[in-house]
């Protein structure tokens, strides 16, 4: 018996329940250990790791070198600490490695197979058409219009601040107030300029929260939004639902309910961020809306986030009115205006994406400061900020802009909604935005995400266009797509009829 | 309980039986029970296991779970968990962010604070403070305006067929940069490098300067708390790209002026083994060549030896060539890469950092590049550009201002030429006031030698010195404190954005400054 089971001499000898406890501990707490490591693909063995393994009698000795070990073990790149085998292969750093497995999602992947075929109604008719990337192509002829574009050398190769010109911001300022229909009046000195949207909301979600913290981001959601603040801040998004009985408004008590199951588990929330104009739905926040937010915001202490990026692309009728959450911190305190940042793309909202120039607006002195020397990590470079500077500082610019890009995208709404509508596909209520929010559950084989990627592949494969399923928004309702109309022009929303036609027939043949 | 134990251990119906009798014993032992009885090892083992396994389950609920394994939990924000009863309170910025937004302490940035406030002006402000801190270059401006005004709208609307297409420079492109841009930032940089090397377009990602090239490397080749060693003195600028957000931390290996500021393989051992025994994981070695302070240039045997002492330790190296094309000494500068191509060396740890700001003095156009001979990396990087590429438009002026080559050659003879006589001029004037400067063949600025004024040898005597020059002298030169120069009394003065009718005014007032300190 004392052979078969060494460890009981043990247990029943001096140490009694304290070394029977701990070496089995100790043992376990090494398979853990050793599951771990062998579950990375990370063969080069660890000598010092074994060693201590194997001797394991002075258990009691070795715990705060275990404590060390668990806290390494965790970057993954451990190996580099045993240095004797300098042949080894030398590795990434453990997040950049979860950044490189990232980005499969079927948004990217259906872009990257636009990329590889793209439709041209000359050129390659049978091409993928793009429906899945919020890009306007209606009124970029209005921006860059050859004559207004002008571009000296004067101050476009030497150094400038990283945040922006001041000449700049006060444009955009004046172009954001033209959004609101000059509602309300943006301060140029509470904005930063940075290179693109997405860095503008890296560089808030740095600034507002801590890694570990969490963002409430009511869902349908922009795809994009778990890069900007995951990938290098660590920030986590928790996801609040909304459903489409509720029209996928956001309601506060699901937000409550959110808040208070996240303050449970210990995660400290931070902030909210929202889309208005919503992306992907397009629709617009009411002031209720967002005094309801704000309420809400200031009964937690966190920070809201309005992604305001489509703020000039608005398609609705004379009703709909786009309403700016500064314009609802304009009536508030000055202790209540500091939760609230908006970021904004000006090279979006001005159908130049290819120009990346985004901005963050907050009320937050210590916020713009610190975004101020963050934007040197991603600056926008001075000829792009000429070069916006010189076609749309014109005064009648705005007015122009604002109103020809709100009936161009009118019309190819309402003929792409009408489309859908003739083959018995319903969107919900879309006001702003470059895309609609539709209703594709009679399509689908069976009610579940596994049925709506089938769909999507259908769609890329059979139908040969591309757009985004609600998988990838975040939504909870299995079946919606969003589909961007403006990339298109009248003659395509034809053929993206035809296309749609074709793989319901195939559905429904299946079905 | 020891001699219960010693006898009973024989037999386990003796164990159970002498259990029993010590009544007590099972009380406050009950596991015994279990133990000696029929399960024996195996329960006995489980039963402790699962406590255990529970306990560490409950333990990590209680933490904050890390949003993933890769992510350390980095600055603890408690304070403001506690503040939880005051919801009126004041809305605060996350912990991170408010180191960043203080102002700078560093006599780097403060001393570029003040001249913009006070900008000298030949003319206007003949009172002002004179630049001597910003590594940038006005020498070849009058040639950049020639080839502007005659390419730059045309390069930018340029299209394939010749016809004005706005989606060509409007529109979404691949984030790591257009393929005719890398390949012709890939000609251009092996045509400064001497044609000795050949740059692969494909290891290439294009960034927004220099700047994010050297932050998306930092991220992903250490996480955080890794380290870096850098040879000292380092440019100041360092600190912040890599410390405000990756959390990487920087160790400084000290040079000396007797080794004219080289690394040497030995400092690096030591400094290596130093964070090693304070537990610190040091990822790989950072530095610039031609090295920005002090300009000198490292030989191909001192690039060897860092590479072979890199794979020895399996460190990445990263080298930093943004002034590979301002050289004007005889001396010859070496790529690393050329040195990782060579085919002694595992290449896969060799990533380098150029940009355009410096050789092409067009920083406004925030153009750099990573190169990197490591797949995951650029892989990686190409991703992370999503938040600093480079606009279409401005991709467009570089690719024909690139392949303009008989621009660039007759751009980079120039520029060379006239870096040569300004550096020639300004040592000189310095040398008649006494004032030596470090052996340099590269770069945009010398490494100057103050000791001679200072009022006591250590940094507090070289910050007041600082001090001095900045208000009584009128003159912004960065101290080797701020780039971490353990000897006192250096210097960074950056010669390349003045005239030549400047130098007299600069030696001027250093004159003047030593002269009422005498008195």
């Amino acid at each position: 018996m004392r052979v078969i089971v060494p460890l009981q001499g043990v247990v029943q000898g001096r140490g009694g329940l304290v070394l029977g406890s701990v070496i089995p501990c100790a043992f376990f707490y090494f398979l853990q250990f050793y599951l771990k490591r062998n579950r990375r693909d990370e063969p080069v063995p660890d000598p010092a790791n074994q060693s201590s393994a194997s001797s394991p009698n002075n258990s009691g000795s070795s715990s705060p070198t275990q404590s060390e070990l668990t806290g390494l073990s965790r970057s993954l790149s451990r190996v580099i600490l045993s240095p004797r085998n300098s042949g080894a292969h030398v590795s990434v750093s453990g997040r950049a490695n979860s950044i490189l497995k990232g980005g499969d999602s079927p948004y990217h992947v259906g872009l990257k197979r636009v990329a590889d075929d793209p439709y041209d109604e000359l050129g390659n008719p049978d091409g993928i058409i793009e429906l899945g990337l919020a890009q306007n192509k209606l009124s970029s002829d209005l921006v860059s219009d050859q004559n207004s574009i002008g571009l000296s050398l004067s101050g476009v190769a030497s150094y400038e601040p990283s945040d922006g010109l001041m000449e700049l911001k006060m444009v955009v300022a004046k172009l954001m107030s033209a959004a609101t229909k000059n509602v309300v009046c943006f301060d140029p000195s509470q904005l930063v300029l940075t290179s693109g949207a997405a860095s503008a909301m890296e560089i808030l979600s740095f600034c507002l929260a801590d890694s570990g913290n969490a963002f409430l981001v009511p869902t349908p959601c922009s795809p994009g939004f778990d890069l900007d603040v995951k990938w290098r801040n660590g920030v986590e998004i928790i996801h609040v639902p909304c459903r489409s009985s509720d029209n996928f408004n956001i309601s506060v008590t699901a937000l409550d309910r959110t808040f208070s199951q996240a303050k449970k588990r210990g995660v400290r929330i931070r902030g909210i961020i929202i889309s208005n104009p919503s992306n992907p739905m397009g629709s617009l926040l009411s002031r209720e809306n967002l005094y309801a937010l704000l309420d809400f915001a200031r009964e937690k202490n966190i920070h809201i986030i309005s992604n305001e990026i489509f703020a000039c692309s608005i398609h609705g009728d004379e009703e709909a009115e786009f309403v700016s959450i500064a314009e609802i911190a304009d009536t508030e305190e000055n202790l209540d205006k500091e939760r609230v940042h908006i970021v904004y793309d000006l090279s979006k909202d001005l159908s130049f994406p290819g120009l990346r120039a985004g901005a963050i607006y907050s009320f937050n002195e210590n916020v713009l400061a610190a975004s101020r020397k963050l934007t040197t990590l991603s600056p926008v470079s001075s000829p792009s900020q000429h070069l916006l500077m010189s076609t749309i500082s014109k005064p009648e610019f705005f007015q122009t802009y604002v109103k020809t890009n709100r009936q161009r995208l009118q019309r190819i709404y309402s003929e792409f909604v009408k489309g859908l509508k003739s083959l018995g596909v319903e969107c919900t209520r879309s006001n702003g935005g470059l895309f609609c929010w539709a209703d594709m559950r009679g399509l689908i084989s069976s009610y579940s995400e596994k049925g709506e990627i089938e769909l999507w592949n259908k769609f890329l494969n059979i139908g040969k266009f591309n757009v985004t399923p609600g998988s990838c928004c975040h939504c909870i309702e299995p079946g919606w797509f969003r589909f961007c109309f403006s990339n298109l022009s009248e003659k395509d929303v034809l053929v993206v009829m035809n296309r749609i036609r074709k793989v319901c027939i195939t559905c429904k043949s299946q079905n | 309980l020891s001699t219960n134990g010693s006898n009973l251990s024989s037999t386990p119906e003796a164990t159970t039986i002498a259990a029993a009798e010590q009544f007590p014993m099972r009380l406050i032992v009950p596991l015994r029970g279990v133990i000696q009885g029929r399960g024996g090892l195996f329960v006995g083992s489980l039963i402790p296991c699962c406590l255990f396994y529970f306990l560490q389950l409950y333990l990590k609920r209680r933490r904050p779970p890390p949003s993933d394994p890769a992510e350390l939990p980095r600055t603890s924000s408690r304070t403001n968990l506690f503040s939880r009863g005051n919801s009126i309170g004041r809305v605060r910025v996350s912990s991170r962010a408010v180191p960043v937004a203080k102002p700078s302490d560093s006599p780097y940035y403060i001393g570029l604070e003040r001249v913009k406030t006070d900008p000298y002006d030949r003319i206007k402000n003949t009172d002002g403070i004179i630049q001597l801190g910003l590594a940038e270059s006005t020498l070849c401006f009058d040639l950049l305006k020639r080839w502007m005004s005659e390419n730059l709208m045309e390069s930018m609307m340029q299209s394939d067929d010749g016809e004005f297409d706005i989606s060509s420079i409007a529109m979404y492109k691949p984030f790591e940069g257009l393929l005719e841009l890398r390949v012709a930032f890939a000609d251009f940089m092996s045509r400064i490098m001497g044609g000795n090397v050949s740059f692969d377009p494909s290891n290439m990602v294009i960034t927004a300067g220099g700047t994010p090239a050297i932050e998306v490397l930092a991220f992903c080749l250490a996480d955080h708390g890794n380290a870096f060693l850098i040879p000292t003195p380092y440019y100041p600028g360092f600190d912040r790209d890599i410390k405000f957000r990756t959390g990487v931390e920087l160790i400084p290996v000290h040079c000396r002026n007797s080794d004219n500021f080289t690394v040497t393989v030995s400092a690096l051992e030591q400094a290596l083994n130093q964070a090693r025994k304070r537990g610190c994981k040091v990822s790989g070695i950072l530095f610039s060549n031609p090295s920005n302070p002090v300009g000198n240039i490292l030989s191909r045997e001192t690039l060897q030896d860092i590479l072979r002492f890199a794979q020895e330790k399996n460190i990445h190296v990263i080298s930093d060539e943004i002034f590979a094309g301002s050289v004007y000494g005889d001396k010859e500068f070496v790529s690393m890469a050329e040195i990782a191509g060579s085919g002694d060396f595992d290449k896969s740890r060799v990533h380098i950092i150029y940009g355009l700001s410096k050789d092409l003095s067009i920083p406004g156009f925030r153009a750099g590049v990573i190169y990197s001979f490591h797949e995951d990396v650029v892989n990686a990087a190409k991703k992370l550009m999503r938040f600093s590429s480079v606009p279409v438009p401005v991709q467009r002026i570089l690719i024909s201002l690139l392949s303009d080559v008989r621009f660039i050659e007759e751009y980079m003879r120039a520029h060379r030429q006239r870096i040569r006589d300004k550096h020639i001029r300004f040592v000189e004037g310095l040398k008649q006031l006494g004032i030596p400067c470090a052996e340099s063949g590269g770069g945009l600025s010398c490494w100057v030698d103050m000791s001679s004024l200072l009022t006591s040898y250590s940094e507090k005597g070289e910050l007041e010195l600082f001090e001095k020059l900045l208000t009584v002298a009128k003159i912004n030169a960065t101290p080797g404190t701020a780039c971490y120069c353990i000897e006192p009394g250096w210097f960074r003065c950056c010669f390349t954005a003045l005239a030549d009718e400047d130098i007299p005014v600069i030696m001027e007032r250093i004159r003047q400054l030593r002269e009422s300190s005498r008195s």
